[in-house]
């Protein structure tokens, strides 16, 4: 054991992660809870799930969430990936200021003034409110988070591998393809995930940008705990976790195979 | 990728006139797109919500009489300059709720910060001086929390903090205190859930700071006998003072316009301009009102969110 980790590291760790964990550990229990009552334990049970599941309204919001997610975390990954590279390989150009400006600002915006600008803007168009608004912010507001992912693997990319591939004759497009995106790749992917999360967590954007027909699952869940604490909201959000997890643990041990797999490759490279 | 061309060593001979045209529009179609994206759907609207701020409320779809418009041509458009009317503006200064309101976010915003700090430090400092083969992990097990729903993790202390909740539960069981404690729908509410959803943002980029760091430089100060606690305020902390910066503006700049945790731990009785700025648009749908809170919260915010945008260019600088 590493000496300087100190019996006072240890405890802060632990008594940090016990207070990040506890509330969701306990929010999965009493999903689980007989009793009508939240914080009452009555006895194991699970149907708060079988009753999720003929909430019409609560299964419409998560179809139309898991829609939004997919469609805006794509088109983000798109854009947020072409503002990474704009951001890294190109130094100098006119407004570059105001464009890393407006990378990094919504970043840290309130997001009652993102969702009301946004908003006060397709009422300026002439959009009507609904899934497709919902899309359109949620691709605004995701791309600088993916932006800012991107960003950071290709600024420790190095850039003699793509010199090398223009040396022997691949043309610029052909190089990004074959040598820059595959490197950049497991960045891509969790600007995906990240923008993807965000989408589907989003409250207060969606509140002001959804329209009837486009309620999303996290506007049905505050509608309903605005009305008290039922299990039957904590089943939906056991589900939510659930499905974050095992993405994130999927995603965390193809990264880590990648990675193995290159330092094997690397080795062999080197006795070859 | 495809700036090469126009960056690097001159062209090969192999690419040939098209090949090279090609190039430089790829170039152009990489910035232009995000740049006109985030133009339209973040700079634009931002215009748009100052000019709502101007105009006045109607009843009508949508409820403000329009201002500034194109309609009637340029002549139109600088005639409307005339027809400006401030008074939302006026309305904001003449009642005393919204000035409380913004004073109100800026304080709690400001202790939240600091509570952030003080919980997230010793935790960013932990993990930092964790053997290397589990940071890894730990790292993993702060971001995890981040991945799950903001609200669900805020709905999560409305279980807790309840009056008949776990946490006096727990406090009555033990018998350390005797009467239910109130913490539910007060200000201390708000404080336990902006640190516990903030606390992420402030851990990270204090981790990256203090993982960078040299110890031998603390060992060193020790062994010239200066006391740990001397060592830890005379080096480790100015060393981290960039992360320190970066999260306390990561926490700070969103928390003032929090709506989400004082609307679900605060109750009606507490006061937030995001929720302020909320109620007048959803509740009273007064949309010229809410633009001209929102203004205000912008430009109070305008100088936390250059010192961001300053630390980020720094950092990005170091990077490379």
């Amino acid at each position: 054991m590493n000496s300087t980790w100190s019996r006072f590291n240890i405890t802060s760790i632990v008594l940090g992660f016990a207070f990040l964990y506890l509330p969701i550990v306990l929010l999965i229990v009493f999903s689980f809870n007989e009793s009508k009552l939240v914080t009452v334990w009555g006895g194991f049970s699970t149907k708060w799930y079988v009753s999720l599941f003929h909430n019409q309204g609560l299964m419409d919001a998560t179809w139309v969430t898991a829609r939004v997610g997919v469609i805006s975390a794509t088109v983000a990954t798109v854009l947020g990936t072409l503002a990474a590279i704009t951001l890294t390989r190109y130094t100098r150009f006119r407004g570059r200021v105001l464009f890393s400006g407006m990378v990094f600002a919504p970043l840290v915006m309130p997001e009652v003034i993102t969702g009301l600008s946004l908003l006060l803007l397709f009422v300026a168009v002439g959009l009507d409110r609904g899934f497709f608004t919902v899309t359109l912010a949620h691709i605004t507001f995701t791309m600088c988070f993916v932006a800012v992912v991107v960003q950071s693997r290709l600024v420790s990319f190095d850039r003699s591998l793509e010199e090398a591939a223009m040396d022997l004759g691949a043309p610029p497009v052909k190089t990004f393809f074959q040598i820059t995106l595959p490197v950049i790749l497991p960045a891509i992917i969790s600007g995906w995930m990240l923008a993807f999360t965000l989408s589907l967590d989003d409250l207060v954007i969606a509140s002001f940008t959804s329209g009837p027909g486009a309620t999303t699952l996290p506007m049905k869940i505050y509608s309903q705990v605005r009305l008290g604490v039922t299990p039957e909201i904590n089943a939906a959000c056991t589900i939510l976790i659930a499905v974050v997890a095992v993405g994130v643990i999927i995603a965390s041990i193809a990264n880590k195979r990648r990675e193995i797999q290159r330092q094997l490759d690397e080795q062999a490279a080197q006795r070859g | 990728m495809t700036d090469i061309a126009a960056t690097a060593a001159p062209p090969t001979e192999t690419a040939t006139l098209p090949a090279r045209l090609a190039a430089g529009f790829v170039n152009r179609l990489v910035i232009i797109i995000p740049y006109l994206w985030l133009l339209f759907f973040f700079l634009v609207p931002f215009i748009i919500v100052f000019k709502i701020s101007l105009s006045q409320t109607a009843i009508s779809m949508p409820p403000y009489t329009p201002v500034l418009d194109f309609k009637d041509g340029v002549a139109g458009f600088l005639a409307g300059f005339r027809e400006l009317n401030f008074d939302n503006y006026t309305w904001l200064t003449q009642d005393a709720l919204y000035f409380n309101a913004y004073v109100t976010s800026l304080i709690i915003a400001g202790i939240s910060t600091i509570l952030t700090l003080i919980v997230g430090y010793p935790i960013a400092y932990g993990m930092a001086r964790a053997p290397a083969t589990i940071r890894p992990t730990l790292l993993m097990l702060v971001i995890l929390p981040f991945w799950t729903s903001f609200l669900i993790r805020v709905y999560a202390w409305i279980g807790i903090l309840k009056p008949e909740g776990l946490l006096n539960q727990v406090l009555l069981a033990t018998g350390l205190i005797s009467q239910p404690l109130v913490i539910l729908n007060t200000y201390t509410a708000i404080f336990i859930g902006i640190v516990y959803s903030y606390l992420p943002f402030m851990v990270l980029p204090l981790y990256s700071s203090l993982e960078k760091m040299d110890y031998s430089l603390i060992e060193a100060a020790q062994d010239l006998g200066c006391p740990p606690t001397g060592a830890f305020w005379k080096v480790t902390f100015p060393l981290s003072l960039p992360g320190v910066v970066a999260g306390c503006l990561l926490v700070f700049i969103p928390a003032v316009g929090e709506f989400v945790i004082p609307d679900l731990l605060g109750g009606s009785q507490t006061l937030m301009i995001g929720k302020t700025l909320w109620n007048e648009f959803f509740s009273n749908r007064d949309w010229p009102v809410s633009s001209a809170v929102a203004v205000i919260l912008l430009l109070v915010l305008t100088i936390p969110i250059m010192f961001f945008q300053q630390a980020q260019a720094k950092a990005q600088e170091q990077g490379r």
